[in-house]
This record gives structure tokens, C-alpha cells and sequence, in this order.
């Protein structure tokens, strides 16, 4: 029976990973992800859970470990942020080109300089590209719950891919939430034991990284480029299982109040949830206004995407991080693309907002739609504005 | 680039991992050499074996015909030179060939 716990969700996170039976854990300490990896290594070494706990000297290490425990046919977790989540970089490509199904947490949190150890999306969105499937969640159940998913995804025969589970940092790592907590019984029933698809054996040998000459990469890459689009089913699959068992239903992309909506913003991670509570506030001031949230980022669902803001005339990009050099973040510039794509012409305005852990609050939300009216009235797009910068 | 021997996207193995062993075998490093290949001057060569420990593509092999002395393998040898620099006689020194002779009988031998 799953029991009801009051439990930091960094906690939350290990003891999802306990559930999940992780055999090898390595990793690397860094704020805000430290109490996560603190947590296994004490369940580890308590005896709670068997699993080999790898204390690496460095976050590339972490995931250079990871590949080789994956590669040796062994459940394998690591968790980061920001500066270690950089470190791992040129790793995290190798894992998804080798097709390795290791769970990632990603604690978000900014990148330096100047130092911040706080929130935004800074960190992830300079890893977009990575090939993994990654998914965001917005409050520390969604956590556990994903934490569990991304296991059953990642190493479903037809995936065989990484996954990262973003949370953000301290706003999601740091607090102390009610949540269901499910029993081990009821975790093995969702996720049965890992049975790899490919892995190191002497009784079948195979050589995994090898040199792909011109004559053989563009074909790995395509393979790869497939696998993560093939992925889109089978993470719908396992969220609708996890809702038949658990009760609790996940969508690629999460609508709020989006009916007969005339403004719709777009978030993603923890903001959703004072953005939903602006909403309602909007609402009951007569503003039509309602909410997307973006829970599957890659693969990014298209067609949830398009039919999530189907009857929405304006839309409010909100990033949490950067993209220099170009005219908006890397949310705005995307769904734009992705809007241009589909022949869909409509009032956009972009905000970054929350950078470096600056709060983002009800009121902000209500300024954004408040700009928003005034611009789509006037026909002027807000291309991008960063929001509060103390001029 | 000429599509012969190409594997499509869908029949790689997972990860493009190599399934088979002694795949090295198959690849064709000799294609590198460029309009010059290694000959040896049997009168000068003293049976070392250096030129057969040196070479990196292991292109030479025991002549099973002529005690000592060493077959030269067009398919293997990729021109790099390595021998001719460590032949302690220099019995090995270059000599020019045509693409389309490229993998013809090893002359010098
Ligand atoms: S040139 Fe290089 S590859 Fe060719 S036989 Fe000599 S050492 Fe080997
Ligand atoms: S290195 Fe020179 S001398 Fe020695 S075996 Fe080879 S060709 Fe002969």
C-alpha cells in the first residue's frame, strides 16, 4: 500500500531511485542536487539498498561510470546541475549514442558566472541537444512519479535511451511536500526487473564506441535521431500504465483552464504552479486567460503542442534561461519555428524571467498579460523582455 | 561517396555497436596510401623483423616461402613510412604506383 509521507523531494527523488532498484549509482556532489545523492549513498550504505554507490572525483566521471555500468547490463542513475551537468557534456551525447538507458535527475540551477547556485533553466537548455529524453516536473510528487517513468522508458526494448528528469533547484530539491509514496510491491509491478537489450557479456561479445567512418555516422545518427521520435508512443504508453496503477496521469503536454482562452502561457517546471494560481487570479479579474505546460520536452510533442493552443489567439513564451544572440530563449524560439511550421500565425510575446533564482511571482504574471494586451492591441510582438531588470 | 558497402540507418546494430569480432579485418587501410608504397631490396635485408614489429597495420607477414624475409600486403599497408625509417639497412625505400595497381602484386619481393 502506498502511504502518505511528508518527505523533502530530494529525498523523494533517492527513494524513488530505491524503488526502482537502481544497481549502480555514481555521481558527484553539487548544490542543489547534493541531498539526493547524499541520501542513496546513506541508503547504500545503510544496507537499504544493493546497489554499487560510485563516489567519482568529477561530474564527467559520473557519467563516464554511468555508460560502463549501463553498458555492463546494470540500472544505472547519476544526478546533476548546472557547472557538474556541464562537466558531463561530451558524455551525455556518448550515452544516448550508444543507446545506454541511464536515469539522469537534473536539479536545475544556473549557469556561471557570475556564481549561482539558485534556480533557472540554464543548464538544461544547453544540454537540448543531447538526444536524451527529458521531461520536466512541477512539484515533488511529479518527481517520484517520473523518477519511476523514466526507468520504464528508458529502458523499454523500443526506446533504449537516457532519460533526464528535470526538477528545479531548491524550489523543487529543497521543500518538504505531502506526496503518495508507492510500496515496493506496487514499483515492481510497474517496473519488473532490467532486462538490457544489448549489453557487455563475454558468453556474446560485442564492441560498443567504436570509430564511425564517414561512410557509417550520418546512418548512427539517423538511427539515433529515429529512436528518440520512436520514443513519443511508448512514453505516452508508460504514463497512461503508470495512470491505470497509480492513479496519477501525465500528459506530453499539461493544459490549465485553456478552454475558450484567449492568452495562453507557456511554462515549464516548477513556475507552472504559481503560474496556474495567476491564472485563476486573471480569470477571476475577467482576464481570458489560461496555461500550457510543456511536461515532455524532448521529444518535443508537436501535434499535443499545436492542439494544446489550437483555440488561443496570443501566447506567452516564458524562458528560464537565455539564448544570446539570437532574438528570444530557446522556448520561444523553438515554438515559434514550430508555429511557422505549421502555418500557424498568431500573437507571440516572449519573457525570461527567474534567472539566477530571482523569485517570479502572481504579480509578474499579471504584468506579462497586462504588456501582452497592450501589445497584441497595438500589433506589436514582444520578440523577447527580460523581466525585472533593475535599469 | 560511392554507396558500396554502406549499411542502411535500420540495419545497424544497437548503438552501432560492432557485433562481430575481428571486424579490423575487413578495413581497407591500404586505401590510404597515396601514389607511393614500400619495396624491399631482399640483397640488403639482414631478417630483422623490425619492419614487421614497426608496421602499425601489421601489413607484413612471415614469407612462408623464404625463411626471414617478409610478404609486403597492399591491402593493409597504408603508406605512413614507418618502415623505410626504421629498416636498419634501408633495404625498404619507396617506389611509385599507379592508383589502378594499387592493390597489384607486391613488386621487390
Ligand atoms: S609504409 Fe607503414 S603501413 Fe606500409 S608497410 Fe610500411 S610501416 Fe606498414
Ligand atoms: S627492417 Fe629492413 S632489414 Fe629488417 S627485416 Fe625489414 S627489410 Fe629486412
Amino acid at each position: 500500500m502506498a502511504r502518505r509521507v511528508g518527505l523533502e523531494v530530494s529525498l523523494a527523488c533517492a527513494e524513488a531511485v530505491k524503488l526502482c532498484n537502481a544497481d549502480v549509482i555514481a555521481a558527484y556532489p553539487i548544490t542543489p542536487q547534493t541531498h539526493i545523492v547524499e541520501h542513496l549513498s546513506e541508503l547504500v550504505a545503510d544496507g537499504h539498498l544493493d546497489a554499487e554507490f560510485v563516489p567519482v572525483e568529477s561530474e564527467h566521471s559520473a557519467m563516464s561510470a554511468c555508460v560502463g555500468s549501463a553498458a555492463a547490463g546494470a540500472r544505472t542513475f547519476t544526478s546533476s546541475s548546472a557547472q557538474g551537468l556541464a562537466l558531463m557534456h561530451e558524455m551525455l551525447f556518448i550515452a544516448s549514442g550508444l543507446r545506454l538507458p541511464i536515469v539522469m535527475a537534473v536539479a536545475n540551477r544556473s549557469l556561471s558566472a557570475p556564481i549561482s547556485i539558485w534556480n533557472d533553466h540554464s543548464d538544461i537548455m544547453a544540454e537540448r541537444d543531447i538526444g536524451w529524453v527529458q521531461t520536466f516536473a512541477e512539484t515533488g510528487q511529479e518527481v517520484l512519479d517520473l523518477m519511476l517513468h523514466a526507468f520504464k522508458v528508458a529502458e523499454d526494448p523500443r526506446v533504449c535511451l537516457p532519460v533526464a528528469v528535470n526538477l528545479d533547484g531548491f524550489i523543487l530539491t529543497h521543500v518538504i511536500e505531502p506526496m503518495e509514496m508507492p510500496d515496493q510491491a506496487e514499483a515492481d509491478a510497474y517496473l519488473p526487473p532490467f532486462v538490457p537489450s544489448q549489453s557487455l557479456d563475454p558468453a556474446a561479445p560485442v564492441s560498443m564506441g567504436m570509430v564511425g567512418m564517414p561512410e557509417v555516422y550520418t546512418e548512427a545518427k539517423k538511427a539515433a535521431l529515429v529512436a528518440l521520435e520512436d520514443s513519443y508512443p511508448v512514453i505516452k504508453e508508460h504514463w497512461e500504465g503508470f495512470a491505470e496503477q497509480f492513479g496519477r496521469s501525465y500528459k506530453p503536454i499539461e493544459t490549465y483552464r485553456t478552454e475558450d482562452a484567449d492568452t495562453l502561457f507557456v511554462t515549464m517546471g516548477s513556475l507552472g504552479e504559481t503560474c496556474m494560481t495567476a491564472v485563476d487570479e486573471m480569470r477571476q479579474d475577467g482576464k481570458s486567460v489560461g496555461q500550457v505546460r510543456i511536461r515532455l520536452w524532448r521529444p518535443f510533442p508537436d501535434e499535443d503542442f499545436m492542439a494544446a493552443i489550437a483555440g488561443a489567439k496570443n501566447l506567452i513564451f516564458i524562458d528560464r534561461a537565455l539564448s544570446p544572440g539570437v532574438a528570444a530563449g530557446p522556448v520561444a524560439t523553438e515554438m515559434r519555428a514550430l508555429l511557422y511550421t505549421k502555418g500557424k500565425n498568431m500573437f507571440t510575446a516572449n519573457f525570461v524571467c527567474g534567472l539566477g533564482g530571482r523569485d517570479v511571482t502572481r504579480t509578474d504574471f499579471a504584468g506579462m498579460l497586462a504588456k501582452v494586451e497592450a501589445a497584441a492591441a497595438a500589433g506589436n510582438e514582444i520578440t523577447c523582455e527580460m523581466v525585472g531588470v533593475k535599469e | 561517396m560511392a554507396d558500396e558497402g554502406m549499411t542502411p540507418w535500420k540495419d545497424l546494430a544497437l548503438g552501432c555497436a560492432m557485433t562481430e569480432p575481428g571486424s579490423s579485418k575487413s578495413f581497407n587501410t591500404g586505401d590510404w596510401r597515396s601514389r607511393h608504397r614500400p619495396v624491399t631490396d631482399r640483397e640488403t635485408c639482414i631478417k630483422c623483423g623490425l619492419c614487421w614489429i614497426m608496421c602499425p597495420d601489421m601489413a607484413y607477414t612471415a614469407d612462408p616461402d623464404a625463411e626471414g624475409y617478409y610478404l609486403w600486403d597492399s591491402y593493409y599497408c597504408k603508406g605512413c613510412g614507418i618502415c623505410i625509417e626504421e629498416c636498419p639497412k634501408d633495404a625498404i625505400s619507396w617506389q611509385e604506383e599507379k592508383e589502378e595497381d594499387k592493390y597489384g602484386p607486391a613488386c621487390g619481393t
